[in-house]
């Protein structure tokens, strides 16, 4: 029965594994393919089936001018976006969280946990509500198509994900441990980034996590809110699939888009794992 | 130069958690406050830690007001029952965090740490994690880090309650040891529990607390000979004191049936029905006694508790050695009638072998 079991876990294990894995390569292996390798037949394997060339990621680099997509810059423009919005979300989203973990609040009917769901109300609307008033602030304050108003509507969209994860993280501190920091001659403020900071790392990460995912793969408002002068990644890396797709450089594209995510999925596992907190508040 | 409080009160939601308690606090000297769960010890503490504002009342400390005082700069260090450290930190950056917070030099702050730790025997521990120690380590940095500071106000609430038996005996003998020698007479020590046996051996003034009032203030020896009324009697005891209703004529005590020679002491009580007491410890098993039957029997360490029923009365009685016994077994047990507490039907004590003194 153990074996059976065991066998059973490992070969659902592989195959998971291949169904995830298998779209990478064959995504990796077309990337350095040629119209010829492409269209005319099947082709697997490089130097045997086809002759890798580097023509797919060549494009990506050169400016339109010379026949190139250069997705450089809205390389650059998601970057900035999503990091820039995080952050602030981040920042903005522990204070808030703190505040709802620590103080009681009254306001009429309001109370705390009312509060929390208001911030996470905003996620449960679907997207394609709130885009036709985004857009009308927007351009009502003159940021349509431009960074700063991207950031701005990211900052909406990431800090419920920032506010959730740590007022949850900061109800499992148990409340001694700022009254300990206030007896110990901590004020307020500093309680909280002397002593009740430092133990929400792990938090922080998680919470930091969820925001660059989300701001990073965000299309819908990146498409809705852009036009010509700014353009984040996902919606030029769609933009490629026009008359003839080009799939090498479409594949190309698609590999660096989701290589940050791959970086960070690895940093914060690594980090997670070393199990700071565990067994330390109880 | 004293903390006093006067008439506290404290009342979040419709129970009181502080109902009028006044205190005088003198310099050196050792209060414990035992109270069972919820009684208000750690609202009581808190108060003077200054984490709790009081809805009426006065707290003063040194002739200053201490309300106006937050927390942070009043003197105070607390110990709590959850072992609460600085998880980021290790144990030596933990016992200096208040003392890097108040800004003293590097060297006193080394020689006060290294007092701290070898007062709790901690030696060669300054590096380790938190999360390395065992449960009454991490208690021991937390009361090194209250110790080091040198606080005039030493608060403990029940720091011994989460730790196993055996620890919490040793950590007991350890405590009565530093409260003893290693604290300055500059410091005014609180200590809450719910164990009288600890009070008994820590032996300072008592406080008895329940449901947010104080029922009686004393001397440990004071509280354990002349329990002011019942409640006090149930909550000072472990097992809780035996209460039987029943009535004195001129020779005898009477309840269910059993006839118990009246004792010395209780000569001048009027003849009429009473809340007798007497402890555990003083049942005694005897083939000569009155029959009990068994609802069931505990055995602690080297002792069993017999809890033993009669018809509408129920008492416990602690035997010295293990003994096993069957549930709804008959057992004869005799009174030592001279250790007899009577009080009276509202349930405040009229008669005690050691003599009333409410002094």
């Amino acid at each position: 029965m153990e074996k059976l079991y065991t066998f059973l876990k490992y070969t659902f294990i592989t195959l998971w594994t291949v169904f995830i894995v298998a779209p990478f390569l064959w995504a990796v292996s077309t990337s350095f393919k040629d119209f010829q390798s492409v269209n005319s037949k099947v082709t697997y394997i490089p130097w045997l089936d086809f002759e890798p060339t580097l023509e797919g990621w060549r494009v990506l680099v050169k400016s339109p001018a010379r026949g190139g997509v250069d997705i450089v810059e809205p390389y650059f423009n998601s970057i900035f976006v999503t990091c820039t919005a995080s952050l602030v979300s981040i920042v903005l989203g522990t204070l808030a969280a703190y505040a709802l973990s620590r103080f009681t609040f009254k306001a009429g009917f309001i109370r705390n946990n009312d509060i929390t769901f208001f911030f996470i109300s905003q996620r449960i609307m679907p997207p394609i509500v709130l885009s036709i008033p985004f857009f009308i602030f927007l351009s009502t304050i003159g940021l349509l198509d431009s960074l700063l108003g991207l950031v701005v509507v990211y900052i909406v969209l990431l800090m419920p994900i920032a506010v959730w994860i740590m007022v949850d993280f900061f109800n499992r501190v148990p409340k001694e441990l700022d009254e300990t920091a206030l007896i110990d001659g901590c004020n307020p403020y500093q309680a909280f980034y002397k002593v009740v900071l430092p133990n929400s790392i792990p938090g922080l990460i998680v919470a930091g996590m969820f925001c660059i995912i989300f701001g990073w793969i965000d299309f819908f408002f990146a498409f809705i809110l852009t036009f010509t002068e700014v353009q984040l990644l996902p919606v030029k890396v769609v933009a490629l699939n026009s008359s003839i797709t080009p799939w090498w450089s479409l594949s190309a594209s698609a590999l660096i888009s989701v290589a940050p995510l791959i970086i960070v999925a690895f940093v914060v596992e690594r980090y997670l794992s070393k199990g700071n907190l565990s067994g330390a508040l109880k | 130069m004293n903390l006093i409080g006067e008439h506290i009160t404290y009342k979040p939601d419709d129970q009181f958690h502080l109902n009028d308690v006044s205190f005088n606090f003198k310099k050196g000297n050792l209060y414990t406050i035992l109270g069972r769960t919820l009684s208000g010890k750690t609202t009581f503490l808190k108060t003077i830690a200054g984490l709790l504002n009081p809805d009426s009342g006065n707290l003063s400390f040194e002739k200053k007001d201490f309300s106006k005082i937050p927390v942070w700069e009043r003197n105070v260090a607390m110990v709590y029952q959850q072992f609460i450290n600085y998880p980021h930190l290790n144990v030596y950056e933990n016992i200096i965090f208040p003392l890097k917070q108040r800004k003293l030099s590097k060297d006193k702050i080394k020689t006060d740490v290294e007092e701290a730790l070898k007062t709790v025997g901690l030696i060669g521990f300054e590096n380790r994690k938190i999360q390395e120690l065992s449960g009454g380590q991490q208690q021991r940095v937390a009361l090194a880090r209250s110790l080091a500071k040198k606080a005039k106000i030493l608060l403990l609430d029940e720091p011994l309650v989460n730790l196993d038996y055996k620890l919490r005996e040793q950590l007991r003998e350890e405590f009565k040891k530093i409260f003893s020698e290693g604290m300055s007479q500059e410091t005014i020590l609180i200590y809450s529990t719910t164990d009288p046996q600890e009070v008994m051996e820590l032996n300072g003034e008592v406080i008895v607390l329940d449901e947010g009032k104080v029922l009686q203030k004393g001397p440990a020896k004071e509280i354990f000979e002349n329990p002011l009324n019942l409640k006090v009697a149930e909550i000072s005891n472990d097992p809780p004191m035996n209460i039987l209703k029943g009535l004195k004529n001129s020779d005898n005590l009477n309840f269910e049936n059993i006839s118990i020679k009246s004792p010395k002491h209780f000569k001048n009580l009027e003849n009429q029905n009473y809340n007798f007491g007497i402890r555990a410890s003083e049942i005694k098993l005897d083939d000569n006694g009155e029959e009990f039957e068994i609802e069931l029997a505990e055995i602690s360490g080297s002792e069993t508790l017999l809890h033993l029923k009669k018809g509408n009365s129920k008492l416990i009685a602690l035997i010295e050695e293990v003994m096993n016994f069957k549930i709804h077994q008959k057992v004869k047990v005799i009174f030592n009638s001279n250790k007899f507490y009577a009080f009276n039907q509202s349930g405040e004590l009229v008669s005690s072998p050691y003599g009333i003194n409410n002094g």
